[in-house]
């Protein structure tokens, strides 16, 4: 039940992209097509899962144990990129057809704030290692999901006659407070 | 460098090379953090310090980095001065620390500072590249500081925290709401283009 409620609550309610404002680069970078955005979405869930794990263990084995906590921010970066390196070498050797599918999307992981942002959450929440990485599971696919719906309305949107103004980068970022508006329907779910 | 270039490279960043409304990067913190003019202020004030620091150690140091390693070696040093960031700023400015939570140890994945790094700092002088990382984060500082105080203004009736007469007893709370952190960035970009438009640009 209670990883229930941190999945629903990740998800939905207070959604990574369009409530806590992680991830929007990407968002707003590969969504104008449907299936960029799931590909992208898969990739996310797969490091921020790994990623989560990783530096929950770092944290709580090694920079507390040493008294080394404020090196937090240095030692979390250094961990997701060079894991990011290792999930892409990984995958190419093991699952080509993978990685055929996520390649192209590992490296701009790097630099995806929602990574990061996740772990320094699940350690500032103090969680255990299982919810921890429920919560990382309901996170990315609460970007997953974010990231379809936009990437579906952006394709309509390549058929409809906008002011010259708000064409490119404004118009998306109204569909984008128009969608969080819709999300926040479900404020008070959990 | 002659002082027109170096007053150039300063410049740019506020409207010509603005990293908000004409690069559109740093979108994180610039949607997250400004639910006012002040935290807008802060975040950008924050941004600036890490950008001209990281920007002066890379310039000093580009020629010491193997090519290979350059971008871990560039986010070491990134990340060494959110952390420096981060504690100064826990230690002096605590409200101010409490309020941008989060998106401080987040400036590391900012990827203006990044950009700067390999775009500019890796290939130009000490005094270039100081001045590139100054105006840049200015500019930056600029946009969100704009954003804050609108979304401020419209959804709190206040600007600074002081109330403006009438919208302080009807405010459009939206504004200070995450949906309309969206909203009024889209809003602003396009106003911004038009005018950008307009000058010729």
């Amino acid at each position: 039940m209670e990883y229930l409620i941190i999945i629903i609550s990740a998800v939905l309610v207070n959604n990574i992209v369009l409530s806590q404002f992680l991830g929007i680069c990407p968002f707003l970078g590969v969504s104008s097509r449907v299936s960029t955005a799931v590909g992208m979405g898969a990739a996310v869930i797969f490091v921020m899962t790994l990623a989560t794990i990783a530096t929950w263990l770092i944290q709580h084995l090694i920079l507390v144990p040493l008294g080394l906590a404020f090196l937090q921010t240095v030692a979390f970066i250094l961990v997701i990129a060079g894991l990011v390196q290792l999930v892409e070498i990984v995958l190419k050797k093991v699952s080509p057809a993978l990685y055929q599918a996520l390649g192209v999307f590992l490296p701009l992981i790097t630099t995806n704030c929602a990574i990061l942002g996740v772990a320094i959450l699940v350690v500032g929440r103090e969680y255990n290692l299982a919810q921890g990485v429920v919560f990382a599971i309901g996170s990315s696919l609460g970007f997953l999901l974010a990231l379809y719906i936009f990437a579906g309305i952006r394709e309509k949107m390549d058929l409809v006659d906008i002011p010259r103004a708000m064409r490119g980068a404004p118009i998306s970022l109204v569909t984008a407070g128009l969608l969080a508006l819709a999300f926040g329907g479900f404020a008070g779910l959990v | 460098m002659s002082s027109v270039t170096l007053t150039r490279e300063f410049t740019k960043g506020f409207l010509r090379e603005n990293p908000v409304f004409v690069l559109l990067l740093g979108m994180c913190p610039t949607l997250g953090v400004t639910s006012s003019a002040i935290n807008g202020l802060g975040m950008g004030l924050a941004t600036t310090a890490v950008l001209l620091g990281s920007n002066i150690v890379i310039a000093v140091v580009k020629d010491l980095i193997p090519d290979k390693v350059r971008i871990p070696a560039f986010i070491v040093i990134i990340a060494s001065f959110v952390t420096i960031i981060d504690l100064t700023m826990a230690a002096f400015l605590p409200p101010l620390h409490e309020q941008l939570g989060l998106f401080i140890p987040l400036i590391v994945v900012n990827c203006i500072i990044l950009g700067r790094a390999e775009a500019f700092a890796s290939r130009n002088t000490l005094v270039a590249s100081a001045v590139d990382g100054l105006g840049m984060g200015l500019g930056f500082a600029f946009a969100l500081t704009l954003l804050g105080a609108i979304r401020e203004f419209l959804g709190a009736g206040a600007i600074f925290g002081l109330p403006v007469p009438f919208l302080f007893d009807n405010p459009i709370l939206i504004f200070i709401m995450p949906p309309g952190a969206f909203i009024a960035l889209g809003f602003l970009i396009a106003v911004v283009n038009t005018l950008r438009e307009k000058a010729g640009a």
